[in-house]
């Protein structure tokens, strides 16, 4: 059955089972996402993605579409607060945008500029997190993890194999891999799995590869993430 | 411990979990409680038996604040740290027995005997301060007390040898109502359950799912249901939500093939200041489990959980033999009173030191063997609970009031209490008064008269519900506690006219950020940068620009949180703030905004190293003039 929900006055249709976001995209209606990605499973923990609906705030990766909800969007009130929710996860890792091999291609910094981020606002924790570069092929930049999970889905239902994964608690959330040493080196890691493509910022990086497309040239440079079609590819 | 002993110990503790994944927790917890913490090897044997990849162990035992996958020492100590143990002098008493034992905090001492530390409320307000030592509880400390301690650990004296009154928890109930003065005898409500039949009080559309749930189409269980429904009894773990709806809509999930229908005790009771689950397991067990079984007849469950928080584990043993005694007396296990079809037995399942886990879809997660995250609601667990069964999660005391229910019938309770709030409400009493302990009354009950009980004189505040409850004033004390006026899960935390309401709210935001999860970015990160706020206060660098950003936090708090933590974290600021507000106003030195940044401050540890603490060793630092 086809059904019709309002987002910001304009008129969504949606299936069943379909999730907020979910018809929203497929009607072409940007909401800012980070953890959301349309290959997996929603995970519902950066928040970003919050809308109203019927007055009541809810993540619309995770809440189903039902028929004649009323959902805001793109309000001030609500950019306001997903602003600061970007701004949180700056200030939570470290995120050094002119030296990051990410930058231009990276969600969370044109999710940013999508949302007029003009500085970190809050004092910033920096955490003191190790750089694993003991792979011959990819990289591990902590310091730049949003713990949104993509790369845990991916090598877990994609390529079975459980790499990645969270331990820790609250602020001490941290990424894990699947090696009695730590090391992304002692894990079964290749390029080729998925989890190797899903990472939305600047974490999970081809060695080798550094600024192959110059700064200015790249995916978020050239147009903003709201009208970049598949705005969840990550490269 | 050799690799190989290690070994052992994990093959014996999986074996007898059956070697079931789902028990992680459990088995984490045991494995610790004979190696004294996680070792490398007993992850790779895990590994090997459970078939689990070891980020899903690390995962989960780094999630736990009592599972150690770093060596903590053969003595782990850990000092309650709820507002009402730093009333009672926890702080001296931690610093004289590290100096007595020549640890630093946190840190584990040089010949790996002993570890000191701090941890949330450990449910001894009444009787604090209080302290953990391997995850048993000990009262009453004292300065002699902790000298003892130190004696013993440095002697090496086996935990199980300590003077057997350390561990002595006492009940202190100083008001019994209904519940706590029940003259029960084990089975007699499940007894009256079955006795009442379903001649008229049983409604058709019912009759489906109580046949799907006990094959034999026994009338009794919609009667049940039926007289809990009457008693109008509402959830006592704080949301209130109606009892006997939860159970209905569980009863009437649809079961899939191999499913069956769980009922889940909610023993968790993280909430600072609240204790009165504690006493009602220590108490009255028999009838905790009584409710969960006339439950599970209601609603037709074949399994049973209590979920024990890990700080209670010297429970464990004593509940685990009434549990037995129970199956001996045909009230656990199969055709339970002789009812043909009437299956259920309960296991006891203990945490390891996360508040949240007491969130109903956290505590089910935890049940499972993971990380205790909540989950995305809808759907919710009456339909897709533990391992997607249908499944009811109550509080202790919900359970206890629906024996007397199934005992007594649903009007008798109806006519306790008050319109809206049927029955009586137990009261965790802490803080400032005369005589702490445990306080049954019918709802209704004011401020004002449990002031007046337990002895409070001069008081200044009271925080009802514990932090994410209400903080009340003095010209709020004949307000009532029941759902109408005050909903609470019972704790009340008493504070006089000598202290420090923004200490107070202070204590109870690094709980909070300590007690976050982590999972969604309003509450693991605005948690944070809250108690970053509060702590600038607190060193007297705090401007209105800081409270500005306390209200702008809390909006966020509030309105993007994944759960309840989170929705609730701002409460104790927001409440002192409105209503004690010269606490704060007396640590703003300016007017204007002043960075969190302190020089002489940031060279406390350059201080601590080269040991000089002179004059001539500080920054004289110019407050104002910055902006
Ligand atoms: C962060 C958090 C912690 C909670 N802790 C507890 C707890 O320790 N015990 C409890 O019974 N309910 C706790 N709850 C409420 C439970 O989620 C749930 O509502 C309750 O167990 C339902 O039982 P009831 O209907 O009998 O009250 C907590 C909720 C949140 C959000
Ligand atoms: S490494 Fe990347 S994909 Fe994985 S959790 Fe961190 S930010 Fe997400
Ligand atoms: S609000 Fe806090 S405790 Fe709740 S899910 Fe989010 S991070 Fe976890
Ligand atoms: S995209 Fe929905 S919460 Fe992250």
């Amino acid at each position: 059955m086809s059904y019709t929900f309002t987002l910001d006055g304009k008129v969504i249709p949606f299936v069943d089972g379909q999730t907020i976001i979910q018809a929203a995209s497929a009607a072409g209606v940007f909401i800012p996402h980070l953890c959301y990605h349309p290959e997996f499973k929603p995970h519902g923990s950066c928040k970003l993605c919050t809308v109203k609906v019927n007055g009541r705030h809810t993540a619309s990766c995770t809440m189903r579409a039902a028929p004649g909800m009323v959902v805001e969007s793109e309000t001030e009130e609500i950019n306001a607060e997903r602003r600061a929710l970007t701004q949180m996860l700056f200030v939570e890792g470290n995120h050094f945008c002119p030296s990051c091999e990410k930058s231009g291609n990276c969600q969370l910094q044109a999710t940013a500029y999508h949302l007029g981020m003009m500085s970190a606002h809050y004092d910033h924790f920096f955490p003191n997190r190790a750089v694993d570069a003991s792979h011959p092929e990819a990289l591990l930049d902590f310091n730049r993890c949003i713990l949104c999970s993509l790369c845990v889905r991916a090598s877990r239902d994609v390529d079975g194999k459980n790499v990645f994964g969270l331990s820790g608690r609250g602020i001490k959330t941290h990424l894990i891999v699947n090696a009695k040493s730590g090391r992304l080196a002692d894990t079964d890691f290749t390029l080729a799995d998925k989890a190797a493509q899903v990472c939305p910022v600047g974490v999970i990086l081809k060695k080798r590869q550094g600024f192959a497309v110059p700064i200015g040239e790249r995916k978020y440079d050239k147009a903003p993430i709201s009208q970049t079609a598949e705005t969840t590819e990550g490269r | 411990m050799h690799a190989e002993a290690v070994a052992g110990v994990v093959d014996r503790v999986i074996n007898r979990y059956r070697r079931d994944p789902t028990c992680m927790l459990q088995i984490l917890r045991e494995v610790q409680e004979a190696c004294d913490w996680i070792p490398p090897e007993a992850i790779d044997r895990m590994q090997a038996m459970l078939g689990v990849p070891r980020t899903k162990i690390e995962g989960v035992a780094g999630f736990y604040s009592f599972i150690y996958t770093e060596p903590r020492g053969k003595y782990r100590v850990l000092f309650s740290d709820n507002i009402t143990d730093r009333m009672q002098g926890n702080r001296a008493l931690m610093e004289r027995l590290c100096n007595n034992l020549w640890v630093e905090r946190g840190k584990v001492s040089e010949d790996g005997l002993v570890s000191v530390g701090k941890t949330a409320c450990t449910g001894l307000c009444d009787q604090g301060p209080g302290m953990l030592v391997n995850n048993y509880a000990i009262g009453g400390l004292s300065l002699e007390r902790i000298d003892e301690i130190a004696e013993l650990i440095r002697n090496k004296v086996p935990l199980a040898d300590w003077p057997a009154a350390y561990f002595k928890i006492e009940d202190n109930i100083r008001r019994a109502d209904i519940l706590l003065n029940a003259d029960f005898k084990p089975g007699e409500a499940l007894l009256a359950a079955r006795a009442r039949a379903p001649s008229d009080g049983l409604n058709a559309s019912n009759m489906r799912s109580w046949r799907e749930g006990l094959p034999s189409g026994i009338g009794g269980p919609g009667a049940t249901l039926d007289e809990i429904k009457r008693s109008g009894l509402r959830g006592r773990g704080g949301a209130g939500f109606t009892t006997g709806l939860k159970w209905e809509a569980c009863r009437n999930a649809q079961l899939k093939a191999g499913h069956q229908r769980v009922v889940v005790c909610n023993a968790d009771e993280g909430e600072p200041g609240t204790f009165k689950d504690r006493v009602l397991l220590s108490k009255c067990p028999d009838l905790v489990f009584e409710g969960m079984t006339v439950a599970a007849y209601a609603i037709g469950a074949t399994r049973g959980f209590v979920y024990l928080r890990g700080e209670y584990r010297y429970l464990l043993d004593h509940l685990n033999a009434v549990l037995a005694n129970r199956r001996r007396q045909n009230l656990l296990g199969k055709d339970i009173c002789g009812l043909p079809g009437a299956d259920f037995d309960i296991e006891i399942h203990v945490g390891a030191g996360a508040y949240v886990c007491g969130e109903e879809s956290a505590l089910i997660e935890s049940l499972e063997g993971k990380r205790g995250t909540p989950r995305n609601r809808p759907p919710f667990p009456v339909t897709n609970g533990y391992l997607d069964q249908p499944t009811i999660v109550n509080n202790v005391e919900t359970f206890a009031a629906a024996a007397l229910i199934a005992l007594n019938g649903g009007e008798w309770y109806a006519g306790i209490g008050t319109k809206q709030s049927a029955g009586t409400k137990i009261i965790s009493v802490s803080g400032d008064c005369e005589r702490p302990g445990i306080y049954e009354y019918p709802f209704g009950v004011s401020i004002r008269q449990v002031l007046e009980d337990c002895g409070a004189t001069d008081t200044q505040a009271v925080q009802v519900s514990g932090p994410s409850g209400i903080c009340v004033a003095e010209d709020e004390f004949d307000r009532i506690i029941g759902f109408e006026d005050i909903p609470t899960a019972g704790a009340f935390t008493i504070f006089n006219k000598s202290r420090d309401m923004f200490e107070v709210a202070r204590n109870y935001v690094h709980f909070f950020q300590h007690e976050s999860c982590g999972f969604c970015t309003p509450c693991r990160v605005g948690t944070s940068l809250l108690k970053n706020l509060m702590d600038k206060l607190h060193y007297g660098s705090g401007s209105p620009y800081d409270f500005a950003e306390i209200e702008k936090l809390n909006q966020l708090l509030q309105s993007m949180s994944h759960c309840g933590l989170g929705h609730t974290a701002c409460n104790p600021v927001l409440d002192t703030i409105a209503k004690f507000r010269p606490a704060y106003d007396k640590r703003m030195m300016q007017q204007d905004f002043t960075p969190a940044f302190d020089l002489d401050r940031e060279l406390s540890s350059a201080r601590q190293m080269t040991g000089r603490d002179d004059a001539g060793a500080h920054l004289a630092t110019e407050h104002g003039g910055q902006s």
